[in-house]
């Protein structure tokens, strides 16, 4: 005769009661093997590195603001949180989906090689500096030095862009909706072609956007840094 | 890397709970900051004829009634003094300045903290949580607080080296991040005659800042000339006896946060020292932006 007692899919943690190890260690460690594929947190009170690391596909749902580097180096798993992300949200990460509903700080998306980094409101300074391959789509406006250094992937900003977009840029493409204050060194505008268009419709579709693709601008690399200039004398 | 937290109350009834708010403030910066603490909390001032010293002996054990005495030997005015073992506030209706060249010519273990009519300070080496019981911080009331957890990355671990640093009349100033040129501040300052206690950086922000107010800018103007001044990584939390300011550098380096209700103004290096407050739920969250400045009055 069949088990009908129902098997638990989904686990919850309360960090006002359990601690941050025990809940990075079961997501590390215990969930897959447990056959859970649903882990909320609650109470997060701006702890550092929330389900960081994690190598699983797993639904995390974060109910309320983090601090430093939630969702760091995300392989395949899809992590919310339900409010504010500190310094470092889903640095490095893979794959998978990180999705903040509020505001993120500092160097979001920093250093990110694969996936989609989704930011309802705004992103701080340096949002997806040196970034490596993931998407990041951007609800609200970038601080200064976004995407500064940034190697592969593509950037979508709904809304403004501060100082020195795009900085040192190298293959990586950003396609900003509102207002830039300033490009950075070998950042430049270039026309948008059907491709962009459908690109941005397809990053905007992901992140659960409606904004209309034909408004936003592409800014790319101009390649004058590729190479040394023995004469440039040091003047970008 | 260092902490910082300030709390400014706008509702009156949150006066008498200003240091039970502000603990866990800063005891939830302690991993930023585990080495000295230092809060500086606004209380409804003294006389205009009055002064207040916050006074520290260190770990030199002070007969502060002995100290009272010969005090009021040497000034007939009228005198009080509050002991929290090794600190004290000494309130005076003698001329600040003659109070303060006389402790400094005849108690060579004691160090004032900061003079003003509404500032008392308190700072030490030490967690944040041991400071904050050895001085009583939850039992602090006032207007608002500005406090500060360090981790010395550029100079000693002292108490003279600890945050908040003071210059003049109930001013101070916390700092997050750390200057690279606050010897050529101290360079164009000292000709002024402005002495310096410390090698900190932070301190030639500080008496920079002060110099500044002294000169007729307001703290406004003051910072908006830092910004050409002081190079560096910062984010300077300061206080004045009707103000609380912040403002972060260019590059915004040093993390910031600001929780704002009807009911209070509260900042912190990070969330998780604001997580704990009443309401903060409904509250207005944001991270000041570089080289804007935001400022709020009791």
């Amino acid at each position: 005769m069949a088990n009908l007692k129902p098997v638990p899919s989904a686990r919850e943690f309360d960090l006002s009661r359990d601690s941050l190890r025990q809940l990075n260690l079961y997501l590390h460690q215990r969930a897959v093997a447990e056959g859970i594929s649903q882990v909320s947190v609650q109470n997060p009170d701006g702890a550092h590195s929330i389900a960081c690391g994690l190598d699983a596909e797993l639904d995390v749902q974060i109910h309320g603001h983090v601090g430093y580097y939630v969702a760091g180096m995300n392989q395949l798993a899809s992590v919310t949180i339900h409010g504010n992300a500190g310094p470092g949200a889903a640095e490095n990460m893979m794959s998978g989906r990180v999705h903040v509903k509020g505001f993120a700080s500092t160097a979001a998306g920093a250093s990110a090689h694969g996936g989609l980094l989704v930011i309802d409101g705004d992103a701080s300074l340096r949002c997806g500096i040196s970034l490596k391959g993931a998407d990041i789509v951007v609800g609200g406006s970038v601080g200064s030095f976004s995407a500064f250094m940034a190697q592969a992937g593509r950037i979508v900003i709904c809304g403004d862009a501060e100082d020195a977009l795009g900085d040192s840029l190298y293959e990586a493409v950003i396609y900003v909706r509102g207002n830039v204050r300033s490009l950075g060194a070998d950042a430049r505008f270039e026309p948008m072609t059907d491709t962009d268009r459908a690109a941005v419709k397809g990053l905007l579709a992901a992140a659960g956007r409606s904004e209309d693709p034909a408004q936003f601008k592409r800014v790319a690399s101009a390649k004058s840094l590729y190479h040394w200039h023995a004469d440039a004398n040091q003047e970008y | 890397m260092c902490g910082i937290v300030g709390l400014l109350v706008k509702n009156p009834a949150l006066r008498d709970r200003l240091g039970a708010l502000m603990v866990p403030m800063l005891t939830g910066m302690t991993e930023r900051g585990p080495d000295s603490a230092g809060l500086a909390v606004y209380t409804t001032p003294v006389s205009d004829r009055q002064h207040k010293l916050s006074l520290y002996s260190g770990k030199h054990a002070l007969d502060w009634s002995e100290l009272l005495g010969r005090i009021s030997k040497e000034f007939a005015q009228q005198h009080e003094i509050s002991v929290h073992g090794n600190h004290a506030v000494l309130t005076t209706a003698a001329d600040a300045d003659q109070v303060i060249a006389w402790l400094k010519r005849n108690v060579a273990a004691l160090a004032v903290l900061s003079v003003g009519q509404s500032i008392d300070l308190y700072k030490d080496v030490g967690a944040p949580a041991d400071i904050a019981r050895r001085y009583r911080f939850a039992e602090l009331r006032g207007t608002h607080l500005v406090g500060h957890t360090r981790m010395a990355t550029e100079s000693a671990v002292t108490p003279a080296h600890a945050h908040p640093f003071t210059a003049g009349r109930d001013f101070c100033l916390v700092h997050n991040g750390s200057l690279s040129n606050p010897h050529l501040v101290r360079k164009h300052l000292e000709p002024l005659g402005i002495e310096f206690e410390t090698d900190n950086d932070t301190e030639a922000a500080c008496r920079f800042f002060e110099w500044r107010l002294r000169e007729g800018d307001d703290l406004e103007k003051a910072v908006e000339r830092g910004f050409s001044q002081l190079d560096g990584f910062y984010t300077f939390l300061m206080g004045t006896d009707t103000e609380l300011l912040i403002v972060r550098d260019a590059f915004a380096c040093k993390p910031a946060v600001v929780a704002e209700t009807d009911d209070y103004v509260a900042i912190a290096s990070e969330f998780r020292s604001l997580a704990h407050l009443p309401d903060i739920g409904h509250a207005t969250l944001f991270e000041p932006k570089p080289e804007e400045i935001y400022s709020w009055r009791i």
